[in-house]
């Protein structure tokens, strides 16, 4: 790579010679029009658009190059918007169009060129390739599927995969739809692949994950993104497939190495705060949850009106209408002594599914009925809230909702009993918002095998107590934070987090433990050297010194399994000795 | 007789689980008989032979041996050496006359207050059913 200078319409210009005259004009913002050329694929002069007149040093003649096929040699003379380049330009420009005439992209390019009606005999009217072999090159040199490429000749050249049949080659990925300038290829996803697991809508292989994201770095979804597809595709063949964002990113900053890591970390303290998993809305049939695409969740609804969501933040159908009716039904899988669903209440529902009415009223003015049990505005403000949208004309209806149908129409039939009323009723409406309930994350078990957690009757994990440790497990130095002890919504969880992070620090900070005064310790008198003590020990506290039995005090948790098993009686467990429970047992009976 | 047999029966306790599991059938006002005589000890696996037959001399007519499910256990492994003392020693007791289903052993975690009061129900009428231990030791 060598420092070369060269001249573009009169003015000095430093580059290097690795360099096209091209990405030099780009890099110095000299416009020259391309079809033809991305900056992640190899030049190919296909469209002669980015003709530039070149007069190379020690010459006095000049000639007509493709600016981006052409090096950036020293001491060049480049004139890129000269009356020969103009005219060169302009029969490009003539040619395409009369090849593509109503392609938009080319007629505002012929135009610029004074060209407006096709100049030549046009084929086919209809035709929107200009042949500039972007999606050729994209298919192979990037995506490496080799589905696309050029076939016949002359007039008859033509891109489209062989024989112009349909190929299992095909990833479905797209690119060649991007690249193309004019809008010549149309995907047809005939199966959904890849999308079926994404309800509300495909999004790019890489994004950031939520608007709110921190750190707020994009992610590659590797199901989706072409290097990671086709990698699995050939069974490790293709390594290096695609890599635009790669090529792309001025930061440098996409590793496609990254892989999950294993840090292995010594800490003093340990926060569980694992959360909630949504209870699965289609366990109880009656609610028809995934029979219409308009019975949706209450997390895929904050999904919908979500600002950064698949619709903008618009509220609509799954037809792209806007409702005009919805129904929200709160305790679906909450209070429900079914054995699919939960007894206990989710505590969220009621808050959330009053928001979501509100905002339903607020983007889409359409008629809300909630189908509610009992409304639990139990917080600061919420009773408030609660006041707030019942004025703005949401429709209560005391009683849990029953049952939701859809109609042969589309629309969806939701009966329930309205307690006040003493009546059955039902609505037709257009969306239904399931307020489902929020459980333990299914993997729970593991995590509590993993810290010896135990677990209430409902899933989550215990607390030492419930009322004056309510952060506190009984495996020291582990505490709760959130949901993973039980439902609680985000002024709760934060509230809980903050005593858990106080507790912790407590801990941190003191520099030392206390061990409760109940371990176990060895009579070496006794003790004969046998080692079942040690066999039976989980805590590895205890080691043979001298030939016998010595208990490490501050490993010893006092569980006593040790004393019940030692055959001469050498071991004593403090505050629990054999007389002290002996003693107990003669004590109960004597007054019983 | 005329007297209504009231069984006495040792009911030991892991501190983790069985205990608060007792605790909290308390807490929900589940009435558990009064026939059982807790004991308290820190694990299951502290509960030695010596001691379930100190509470039959001592004139228990049953003893309830409990502690966390298997795998849920505070010490990991306590229960497992219960699990396995308990079927030993009441294979042991029948050498000396004393009717096996007098010892139970059964898991009951902290959560499981309503299985608290089922188990020592359904213990202490089993024992009401078998009699009163000296009887069936004279016998």
């Amino acid at each position: 790579m060598t420092k070369t200078t060269l001249t573009i319409d009169g003015q000095l210009i430093q580059a290097d010679d690795s360099m096209t005259i091209l990405e030099v004009c780009r890099k110095n913002n000299i416009p020259i029009p391309t079809l033809c050329y991305h900056p992640v694929l190899e030049p190919y002069g296909a469209c002669r658009l980015c003709t530039v007149e070149v007069k190379q040093k020690g010459r006095n003649w000049s000639s007509l190059q493709t600016s981006c096929t052409h090096p950036a040699w020293d001491g060049l003379d480049v004139q890129t918007n000269s009356p020969e380049v103009r005219e060169a330009r302009k029969m490009v420009m003539g040619l395409m169009l009369s090849r593509t005439p109503n392609v938009p992209v080319i007629q505002e390019l012929a135009a610029e060129y004074g060209v407006t009606e096709p100049p030549f005999h046009v084929e086919d009217p209809n035709e929107k390739c200009i042949l500039c072999g972007l999606c050729v090159r994209v298919c192979n040199d990037m995506v490496q599927a080799h589905v696309l490429n050029f076939s016949g000749r002359g007039a008859d050249r033509k891109v489209g995969p062989p024989f112009m049949e349909k190929t299992r080659q095909c990833l479905g990925c797209g690119a060649c739809t991007i690249v193309c300038p004019t809008g010549a290829i149309d995907i047809v996803l005939e199966e959904a692949g890849v999308y079926a697991a994404k309800p509300l809508g495909p999004t790019s292989a890489i994004y950031v994950p939520s608007l709110q994201a921190v750190p707020r770095v994009p992610v590659i979804d590797t199901d989706s993104c072409i290097r990671f597809r086709q990698y699995d595709r050939s069974l490790g063949q293709i390594t290096d497939a695609c890599g635009a964002c790669q090529q792309l990113c001025e930061a440098h900053a996409i590793d496609f190495t990254q892989k999950d890591e294993i840090v292995e970390l010594n800490v003093g303290a340990i926060v569980v705060a694992t959360g909630f998993q949504m209870w699965d809305s289609s366990k109880l049939s009656q609610y028809s949850y995934g029979k219409s695409p308009n019975i949706i969740t209450g997390l895929e609804f904050e999904r919908l009106s979500n600002a950064g969501g698949p619709t903008l933040g618009q509220i609509l159908l799954a037809d792209g209408r806007k409702p005009e009716t919805v129904a929200i039904i709160h305790c679906v899988g909450s209070r429900d002594k079914n054995p699919n669903a939960h007894e206990y209440c989710s505590r969220i529902c009621c808050m959330y599914s009053l928001k979501h009415a509100h905002l339903v009223r607020d983007k889409t003015h359409a008629q809300v009925y909630e189908f509610y049990m009992d409304m639990r505005a139990f917080g600061k403000g919420y009773e408030e809230f609660y006041e707030r949208v019942q004025e703005e004309g949401v429709v209560m209806v005391r009683g849990r909702g029953a049952e939701v149908q859809v109609l042969p129409s589309g629309k969806l039939r939701v009966t329930g009993e309205d307690a006040n009323l003493g009546k059955l009723v039902a609505v037709d409406v257009d969306m239904v918002v399931l307020s489902s309930a929020i459980e333990a994350p299914a993997d729970a078990s593991k995590v509590s095998a993993l810290f010896g957690l135990s677990r209430t009757a409902d899933g989550w994990f215990a607390e030492s107590h419930p009322k004056l440790k309510p952060v506190e497990t009984n495996t020291d130095g582990v505490f709760l934070a959130g949901c993973a002890q039980g439902p609680k919504d985000v002024p709760d969880t934060v509230g809980h987090a903050g005593a858990a992070a106080a507790a912790v620090l407590g801990l941190l900070n003191r520099g030392e433990v206390t061990i409760s005064p109940a371990t176990a310790e060895v009579n070496r008198t006794r003790c004969v050297g046998c080692g079942d003590c040690l066999l039976v020990c989980p805590y590895t506290a205890i080691a043979r010194v001298d030939g016998k039995a010595q208990i490490n005090a501050a490993l010893c948790k006092g569980c006593g399994t040790c004393v019940a098993t030692c055959p001469s009686g050498a071991i004593e467990a403090w505050h629990f000795t054999d007389e002290q429970i002996i003693a107990q047992i003669e004590g109960v009976l004597e007054w019983a | 007789m005329g007297v209504e047999f009231k069984p006495k029966i040792v009911a030991f306790m892991c501190n983790w689980c069985t205990y608060a599991g007792a605790d909290s059938a308390g807490v929900a006002r589940l009435e558990s008989p009064a026939n059982i005589l807790p004991i308290r000890v820190m694990c299951s696996g502290r509960i030695s032979p010596e001691m379930v037959l100190r509470a039959f001399r001592s004139g228990a007519d049953g003893v309830l041996v409990m502690g966390c499910h298997i795998g849920d256990c505070h010490y990991s492994s306590g229960n497992h050496r219960t699990a396995k003392r308990m079927p030993l020693l009441q294979n042991l007791i029948g050498y000396v006359g004393i009717n096996p289903e007098r010892i139970e052993l059964q898991w009951v975690s902290a959560s499981e207050g309503p299985r608290f009061v089922e188990v020592t129900k359904a213990f202490t009428n089993k024992i009401r059913q078998l009699g009163p231990l000296a009887q069936e030791v004279l016998e």
